[in-house]
């Protein structure tokens, strides 16, 4: 995280821009009392977040991608378009990877949630971060915390040989900087040496 | 995002009271299309009804049918070795569409009943008839290259992305449901999706509440070929200009029974009828393909934008029942 950014962030929680709580209500309405409570405003929904237990008080709008950035202060994953379209905020839900805008985190009550930030231990980069920079697979960075989550899982999946189906397989994220032959370059870096 | 309130009954019969009983309730599954009908200001459910966690995950195979259940995920579906092997087209219109991240949470239900497309639909600042009945058709007057040519009526012309549900309209597919009223119902394919026609504002022939249960593909010949074929404005991960899955049971060198549905041409996934009549019978060359193929857009009324997707349609249909029979 860049000295810019903690200003940044700083100011907005100062600013009181971070969403407050919504008052909390949990009722039954007559004749659905086995459907369980209706939640209707804020309620504590706990995840194991990289490996940690986790519980955000938020209301049931609130989409995962939210929920990590702005209750839980995991800013590594970002938000692009917001609609399910580039794949900034890919993150793993049980291990599958997965658009943290297209789910609410209300329905991830128990589940594993992994991010960016659980890569590296400490200054020990995870090997396709590495082969990102050793392969010069960016140039704003917007994207590419949600490249490497998406592209470990295809490493995962075992790669692709052709580059078509290479491309195909990162078909989720978009990269505007259009530095896709380098992203490539990286994953084939790590598939080989493993 | 709009805010709503939320619940996730634990049981089928828990999920089917609270819709009964609930004004304004709708279902979430994967939520890869809910969640932006929500933001879009297209829905605005009071109450989203979490179904994800029900007991109706996986996929059933015996010799009459293959049963996908309704939360059966898209990426779980195209990888399953026995839809791979007999219903290759099922996994093939899967992984022609989205991203893994999206197939991954996308359900099968929620693919299949998800919004039409159409910007104006989606732009909650324009007129649209199905978002705002009688407010008039942007469309039509307006961009409509990627558009309808089938189906379409005076009111509206959007067209049904889901590139499953035109593998499951070419196998006959139906699915399962349970009504609010209780019991089961069963809906060919092709009567779950309504042409706008005056009404563009009813999509489908579900009752308030109804619930996908599964959908189940019948097993009726045990070597069909078949093909899908997309073209779409990028490479990949965009929605169908033009789509064509077929299924074709050949014995003896003689089409017994063509079967060709089309995606991204209407508002629902569209059986191209005459020609699949063309087929029957037929020793399939290439002239009769192309025959065939030019049957495919029958009855169509495009618009001057979308005039184009008249030849390629015939042309993905061409090239689909060639691949199938390659």
């Amino acid at each position: 995280m860049s000295d810019d950014d903690v200003t940044r962030r700083e100011f907005m929680e100062t600013a009181g821009v971070v969403a407050a709580s919504l008052p909390w209500l949990a009722a039954s309405p007559a004749g659905a009392q086995d459907a369980g409570p209706i939640i209707d405003g804020a309620s504590d929904v706990s995840m194991v977040v990289n490996g940690e237990p986790r519980t955000a008080r938020i209301a049931p709008n609130m989409t995962l991608l939210d929920t990590l950035r702005e209750e839980l202060d995991l800013t590594g994953t970002k938000k692009g378009c917001n609609q399910g379209g580039c794949g900034a905020c890919t993150i793993w839900i049980d291990g599958e990877r997965a658009n943290a805008c297209m789910t609410l985190a209300i329905m991830h009550e128990g589940r594993e949630i992994t991010t960016i930030e659980a890569l590296a231990n400490g200054d020990d980069l995870h090997p396709l971060q590495r082969a990102f920079i050793e392969n010069d697979a960016f140039q704003c960075g917007f994207c590419t915390s949600g490249q490497i989550m998406s592209g470990v899982k295809v490493l995962e999946e075992g790669l692709p040989a052709t580059e078509a189906g290479l491309t195909e397989a990162m078909n989720g994220n978009i990269c505007r900087c259009s530095a896709y032959p380098q992203i490539r370059a990286a994953l084939r870096d790590v598939a080989g040496k493993g | 995002m709009l805010n709503f309130a939320y619940a996730r009954p634990d049981s089928l019969e828990a999920a089917r009271a609270l819709m009964r009983e609930t004004d304004g309730a709708a279902f979430i599954a994967g939520g890869t299309d809910m969640l932006n009908r929500i933001r879009d200001g297209v829905d605005a459910p009071d109450i989203l009804v979490d179904i994800s966690r029900l007991d109706l995950d996986g996929i059933d195979f015996d010799d009459a049918r293959l049963s996908i259940r309704a939360m059966a995920r898209n990426t779980a579906i195209a990888a399953d070795d026995r839809v791979r092997r007999h219903f290759p087209l099922i996994a093939d219109a899967i992984e022609a569409g989205a991203s893994p991240q999206v197939r991954n949470f996308a359900s099968a239900a929620g693919n299949i009943l998800q919004a039409t497309r159409c910007p104006y639909f989606r732009d909650a600042a324009s007129p649209c008839n199905r978002r705002d009945p009688g407010s008039g058709c942007s469309a039509i007057a307006g961009e409509s290259r990627k558009l309808g040519i089938l189906g379409v009526s005076a009111f509206c012309i959007a067209t049904h992305g889901s590139d499953l549900a035109v593998a499951l309209a070419a196998l006959d597919a139906q699915v399962i449901t349970m009504p609010t009223s209780g019991g089961r119902r069963v809906l060919p394919i092709a009567e779950l999706h309504r042409l706008p026609e005056g009404t563009p504002e009813a999509v489908t022939n579900l009752e308030p509440g109804e619930m996908i249960l599964r959908i189940e593909v019948p097993r009726v010949s045990a070597d069909l070929r078949s093909a899908y074929v997309k073209t779409r404005d990028r490479a990949s991960f965009g929605y169908a200009l033009v789509s064509a899955g077929v299924a074709l049971d050949v014995a003896d060198g003689r089409v017994r029974s063509a079967r060709i549905a089309l995606g991204g041409v209407a508002p629902r996934p569209w059986r191209a009828t005459a020609a699949e009549e063309a087929l029957r019978g037929v020793s399939p060359s290439g002239d009769a393909i192309r025959a065939a193929a030019a049957l495919s857009t029958a009855g169509a009324t495009p618009t001057d934008d979308n005039r184009f997707k008249i030849d390629l349609t015939r042309r993905v249909v061409e090239r689909a029942l060639a691949e199938a029979l390659a």
